[in-house]
């Protein structure tokens, strides 16, 4: 089962070593992990991608609000939330596969914001399934480099709020 | 005004009375402003023990115990100390010195990242970059350190920070953490449902762990289970909550606990765990438990319900406070059947075997001792055997039992009868250990000596790391490696070389008068208690 936890920390020094050593300390999983700060400089929110049992889970945000410097979690399912991902991708490309690249690239709404005479970066701003549909696709004419930032998540509107 | 001169301060206005330490360059500018704050300084022989000492403080006063060592390997020297305050919630507030702080992360002489590597032992550690952060830090440290599930704080203060001026001293009154707010109170509805639970349970009983000590709330639960008539176990740190006397009191569980205080849980339709982790060696299959159970965990830490097992009905808070809660309360409980059915097999439990008669019974040593001990006693038992053999046999009256359970630390008896000393100057305090634990500190014996502190402390010696060799005989068939502990020195001499006077038990013969003497004697005194090699815990 997966989850994702929107964690509000201080934005002190140490507190992603803190929280990252909690996961490893624990056993528990880091499925994707991205850290930025909010629109208040003092705070920071890591959105943690996690998976296991439930008891787990359930754990992980136990032991997260101990923390003292976690000051909010907020978690919720997969369905439960709007996440995304940004990837660049770096392929090399020749006349003959260009274009397939560039349909592959229109085909799910990546764009081209960098290249040479071989190479090509790609930008995709997705969810999940869709960067890693990219990779898929992309896989069998050459990939140079990944770089990705993990999954940022909030949770859905609700339409009463 | 110094940061060093603040940080002095600061323990002042938290009612600090002693600090067990070992100073270095590092942390010298602190340990200069000690002369001019009425606070007692104690010089251990090893930084270890030092938070020992702090955490026997602790335990016996209620208060934060306060250790400091200096950068580099002081502080490492600590973290044994540290994590073993935290496994068991001890609060302690440990301060290190640190290098300069431009010099932080250069590597330069005694220079080790301690916040970074105390991290998965500590409640929270703080390293100060502003010596006008100084007041507010302390102040944060000793709430953290003390409240909610205890445990320790470490705060990294730079020489530079020591030594630099503070523009202003002022103590705050509050702390203001926006993240840290622990729960006191129980929730009414919970507590509602324990109370029902009680009145439809045939075979309740009540499993009290250390969180009762430290919550000082032993005699409400006492009277809870008086009140109910309800049967009481312990786990190991949870002895002393009641007397081993008491008709209602069943014995430690766990796997080298009483085997009437397993069955009892076994058997029990509600099971009350009260500040208890339902860990490993207590609770060795939580799942057989929790079949025809109802499970009740009240517990400071909302992590520690549902960790191990998934209880029936959770109940967070601070334990004190819930029992006040609680006794609002009535329920019809009639366990008067149950009770007599644990007699029995408390009656029928198998009688220990007793070693070769050349020797020490152990377990009647420890009988003879405690019945001969002041009511209100400190025994602090060191780890191995000796602990087992301890938390089996000793019987607490009005006094406390303690030891290292959830990190079982060897060497912790000594430093923490030297602890409990400073917190209790009046008790009377037995410190036990075998010949193994003995060695990990018995440099402190000087210490001891140093202060006249009239703590009797007792060697098993069986000449071998008894629990481990015992574990050996029964794992590997008696294939023992590296367990032997001959070289040991002369204990005798040791304690003449350390002015300390010395009586040895060959056999239970004559032990009756030799307790008396050894309990009788002023000052500091070491006894070594002679014991069967092969003899076994159970």
């Amino acid at each position: 089962m997966k989850r994702l936890y929107s964690v509000l920390v201080e934005n002190r020094s140490g507190v992603l070593m803190k929280v990252a050593g909690l996961f490893s300390r624990r056993m528990f999983n880091i499925d994707s992990l991205a850290v930025g700060e909010t629109d208040d400089p003092d705070v920071s929110c890591i959105t943690i991608v996690s998976s296991g049992e439930k008891g787990t889970l359930e754990q992980i945000e136990k032991q997260l609000n101990k923390k003292i410097d976690v000051i909010k979690i907020k978690t919720f399912s997969e369905e439960e939330s709007v996440s995304r991902e940004l990837m660049l991708v770096k392929v090399k490309y020749n006349k003959s596969t260009r274009k397939e690249i560039m349909e592959i690239c229109e085909i799910l709404n990546a764009s081209i914001v960098d290249m040479s005479k071989n190479l090509l970066t790609i930008q995709l701003c997705d969810t999940p399934e869709r960067t890693n549909l990219l990779i898929n696709m992309l896989a069998s004419i050459s990939i140079v480099e990944v770089a990705r930032t993990g999954t940022l998540a909030l949770q859905k509107c609700n339409l009463s709020d | 005004m110094l940061g060093a001169d603040a940080m002095a301060k600061c323990l002042l206005e938290e009612q600090v009375k002693v600090v067990f330490g070992y100073p270095g360059v590092a942390i010298c500018p602190f340990f200069n402003s000690m002369l001019s704050v009425d606070i007692n300084r104690v010089l251990v022989r090893t930084e270890q023990n030092a938070a020992h000492m702090a955490n026997g403080y602790a335990r016996i006063s209620g208060k934060v115990g306060v250790c400091v060592a200096t950068s580099g390997p002081g502080a490492t020297n600590l973290i044994t100390g540290i994590a073993t305050a935290y496994a068991d919630s001890i609060p302690l507030v440990c301060i290190t010195g640190q290098v300069d702080s431009g010099q932080l992360g250069s590597d330069v002489f005694q220079e080790a990242d301690i916040t970074g590597a105390v991290e998965s032992f500590v409640k929270y550690s703080y390293l100060v970059k502003n010596v006008e952060d100084i007041p507010r830090i302390f102040k944060e440290a000793f709430h953290i350190a003390s409240t909610g599930r205890k445990g320790p704080v470490l705060i990294d203060v730079p020489i530079d920070i020591q030594n630099a001026a503070i523009s202003k001293f002022s103590y705050p009154a509050e702390v203001n953490l926006r993240t840290y707010k622990p729960t006191v109170s129980g929730h009414v509805v919970q507590i509602k449902k324990v109370i029902k639970a009680i009145g439809r349970a045939q075979r309740p009983i009540i499993c009290v762990g250390g969180g009762v000590l430290l919550s000082e709330a032993s005699e409400n639960v006492r009277d809870f289970a008086h009140k109910y008539g309800i049967p009481v176990v312990s786990t190991l740190m949870g002895i002393g909550v009641m007397p081993t006397k008491d008709p209602l009191y069943f014995g430690m569980v766990g796997n080298n606990g009483k085997p009437y205080a397993n069955r009892a849980m076994n058997e029990s339709d509600l099971i009350i765990m009260i500040g208890a982790r339902v860990a490993d060696r207590a609770i060795s299959q939580p799942d057989l438990i929790m079949d025809n159970t109802v499970l009740v965990h009240i517990d400071v830490d909302p992590a520690e319900i549902g960790k191990n097992v998934g209880p029936h009905i959770p109940l967070v808070g601070d334990i004190n406070t819930i029992f006040e809660q609680i006794k609002k309360y009535e329920a019809e409980c009639n366990c008067n059947e149950w009770v007599e059915t644990l007699n029995g097999y408390k009656a029928d439990a198998p009688v220990r075997k007793k070693p070769r008669s050349e020797y020490v019974d152990p377990a009647e040593f420890i009988r003879m001792l405690s019945e001969k001990l002041d009511d209100d006693a400190i025994y602090v038992a060191d780890v191995g055997q000796n602990q087992m053999w301890s938390c089996g046999y000793h019987i607490v009256k009005a006094g406390r039992f303690l030891t290292s359970g959830g990190m079982g630390t060897m060497g912790y008896s000594i430093p923490a009868a030297i602890g409990a000393r400073a917190a209790a100057p009046g008790r009377q305090i037995v410190a036990v250990c075998g010949d193994g634990s003995f060695q990990m500190s018995m440099m402190e014996l000087a210490t001891m000596q140093q202060h006249k502190l009239p703590i009797k402390t007792i060697i098993f010696h069986n000449g071998y790391l008894g629990l481990v060799r015992e574990y050996q005989y029964n794992t590997y068939k008696g294939n023992y490696s590296v367990v032997d502990l001959s070289g040991s020195p002369d204990f005798g001499k040791l304690s003449s070389a350390y002015d300390v006077p010395f009586m040895k038990l060959e056999n239970m013969d004559g032990a009756d008068k030799l307790i008396d003497d050894f309990l009788g004697t002023d000052g500091p005194a070491l006894m070594e208690v002679m014991i069967d090699p092969l003899d076994v815990v159970k």
